[in-house]
């Protein structure tokens, strides 16, 4: 059983006017096992508490924190947050010219595990993960990301998902400009991934669609850089109707 | 500043181009005077460092020479006149010039006619004496329609002058491989001119790692239409060194092209590389097509890169020309994505320097050269990033 703990978490970003606080005290827990949607309009800072919880370089944790089974992930470095068990599926995936996505996924399964992946049965695997979310094997030899459409990229993040196994994983807008087809393929990646039990997912969405297939525990309405209200399943059903002016328009009059 | 003048009454439109970015080529001393280190082609060279290097006092030293040349290769010698006599693109720079006058003649390979290498030619050339001067002159000639590799490898201590040049015959296949591999203490000047025949494809790869000073210009002309060129270039300049590559590629027939990717990186106090690539599209070069691209990797403080891309365009008839030219540092958004799924930062900035060279080097196509290069790469990694086996945590 494991166990990811936002608390009264407050995250700056800099800007050409100095700092400017993005993530206004966000209090979330996320026990294995558990599936939590967090919903918000465009600019709510959705983003900005997956990347914060990886440890971008451009977000700056002022107060409040992350622990993963209890540890405190705020000040570790981006790869050690990652062997602690933390995986990000980014909304845009970066590229990175002449790095095979073989090449890259032995090193980073080699860095969490410790001891290198034998080869034998890891082609094996990759090969077998790539082909699941609908990616061919030329893809392992291609440069990680280089020339991959965005549904590549995103299929992608879910094939090293997959691969990578990690306790925790934070899906920032894997659905953002999927077609059907790939939203039913990433989704069901999804599911795999969560089907042991013992996994916790954080899923950030714009849109209820990916709902229809990825079922939540939860649901957290997100704006104006903190949660404002929660709920069931259900609660992404009322949000189809209304849309999310009813909380912007609260938290306009809170602030 | 580009001035054209058109010769009259010549039906087919001769015409001569006057330009500070490529200096008239001859064979005539006189024509290329001691730089005072003003001239646009010499402002980047660190002179001093040359120690009188291009007086061009005589010298009778040599590299020594080992070539590993396959059945269909014939090597000869010739005087300088003859070498001359084979209508060599003549030396652009006093370096060059100074290696084909002091030389005293000229090494020619030859490739006949229709005929395909199996395996690569691989010459070897090294120095033992850092002030030792030796003037070389070397002459690769591919008959029409064959097919070679040829891998030029240079490796420890003299203040070289060379001029290389490449003679591909009509609708050759050319793969020309350059290594710089200079122990620390080294200095080359060299040419290395091309003339290229009708449908001709020739790609050259150069490679610069070693060496205190290395300045290398490349210079390309075509004999017909047709031809097509790639040049790719990698260097890894360390604290100190001076890399300086110049690239010129004169689309002088109609329906040529050229393709020009280098990418260097840069470490340590003073590490200084020089990237200019000039293009000249004469008027009556319709239909060609260049793009050329220079990349530098900024791996710490204190380096300097020069990068000047050039375009002179004489027609507008063509189908393409560009270029680019990007400096950098270490993209954090790459090394984030990398760290991210348990990368360790050392281990990704490799990744990533790797990543940015390894495109070149599969172009090499000799797999022992390419694993060499790799290896080298590695090794300078090394200085930089840290152990590159520090994978596990």
């Amino acid at each position: 059983m494991s166990e990811l703990v936002i608390s009264n978490l407050h995250v700056e970003v800099e800007t050409e006017s100095g700092p400017k606080e993005i993530l206004k005290g966000v209090n979330l827990t996320v026990a294995s096992g558990e599936v939590h949607a967090i919903m918000g309009p465009n600019g709510s800072g959705k983003s900005t508490l997956a990347y914060s919880i990886a440890g971008h370089p451009k977000y700056t944790i002022t107060s409040g924190s992350v622990k993963l089974d209890g540890v405190e992930l705020s000040t570790l470095s981006v790869d050690q947050r990652a062997k602690a068990g933390l995986f990000l599926a980014m909304q845009y995936p970066i590229e990175v010219p002449g790095v095979s996505v073989a090449n890259f996924l032995r090193t980073a399964k080699t860095a969490l595990s410790g001891e290198a992946p034998k080869v034998r049965t890891w082609v094996k695997d990759v090969n077998a993960a790539l082909e699941k979310v609908g990616l061919d094997g030329t893809f392992a030899a291609r440069s990680l990301n280089e020339g991959f459409s965005g549904g590549e990229k995103k299929r992608n993040e879910i094939a090293q998902l997959e691969l990578l196994a990690p306790k925790f994983a934070i899906l920032d807008e894997t659905d953002s400009g999927l077609d059907i087809d790939a939203l039913r393929i990433v989704s069901e990646g999804v599911n795999r991934f969560t089907a042991p039990g013992d996994r916790g997912v954080l899923l950030i969405t714009h849109y209820t669609r990916i709902l229809n297939y990825i079922k939540p525990d939860f649901v957290h309405v997100f704006v104006d850089g903190r949660i404002v209200e929660e709920g069931g399943a259900e609660l992404a059903d009322q949000l189809e109707i209304d849309g999310y002016d009813k909380f912007v328009k609260a938290a306009k009059v809170d602030a | 500043m580009t001035v054209t003048t058109a010769v009259p009454n010549v039906a087919e439109a001769v015409e001569t181009v006057a330009s500070h970015l490529h200096p008239v080529a001859s064979f005539d001393l006189a024509d290329h005077p001691i730089p005072s280190g003003r001239e646009e082609v010499w402002r980047f060279t660190p002179l001093r460092r040359l120690n009188g290097l291009l007086d061009g006092a005589p010298s009778a030293a040599h590299l020594n020479w080992s070539a590993n040349a396959p059945a269909g290769v014939i090597r000869s010698e010739l005087d300088t006149a003859a070498a001359i006599a084979l209508n060599l693109p003549a030396p652009v720079d006093r370096p060059s010039a100074l290696a084909v006058a002091q030389a005293g003649g000229a090494v020619l390979y030859d490739v006949a006619a229709n005929a395909e290498l199996d395996e690569p030619l691989v010459i070897e050339v090294s120095g033992d004496d850092p002030k030792a001067t030796v003037y070389g002159q070397v002459i690769f000639r591919i008959g029409a329609n064959a097919s070679a590799t040829i891998v030029l490898r240079h490796t420890g201590s003299v203040r070289y002058l060379s001029s290389v040049s490449l003679l591909v015959g009509d609708g050759a296949h050319l793969n020309f491989v350059g290594l710089q591999d200079w122990a620390a203490d080294t200095v080359h000047l060299g040419h290395i001119g091309m003339r290229i025949g009708r449908d001709a494809r020739v790609r050259t790869v150069a490679a610069s790692l070693g060496g205190d000073v290395v300045r290398l210009v490349e210079t390309a002309e075509y004999d017909g239409p047709g031809g097509e060129l790639e040049q790719f270039g990698l260097y890894f300049v360390d604290a100190g060194q001076h890399i300086e590559h110049r690239m010129f590629v004169d689309h002088n027939q109609p329906s040529t092209r050229s393709k020009v990717d280098y990418r260097g990186a840069l470490q340590g106090k003073d590490a200084h590389s020089v990237w200019v690539g000039d293009v000249l599209i004469r008027k009556i070069a319709e239909g060609i097509n260049t793009y050329e691209s220079n990349k530098n990797l900024v791996l710490t403080d204190g380096c300097r890169a020069d990068s000047v891309p050039n375009l002179e365009i004489e027609t507008g008839q063509i189908e393409g020309a560009g270029h680019s030219s990007t400096t950098g540092r270490f993209d954090d958004e790459q090394l984030f994505y990398l760290r991210s799924r348990g990368i360790p930062e050392d281990e990704a900035r490799r990744l990533v320097v790797h990543g940015f060279f390894v495109d070149i080097i599969r172009r090499i196509g000799v797999a022992d050269v390419e694993e060499r290069l790799l290896a080298a790469v590695e090794k300078e990694l090394e200085l930089v990033v840290g152990n590159p086996d520090s994978v596990t945590p």
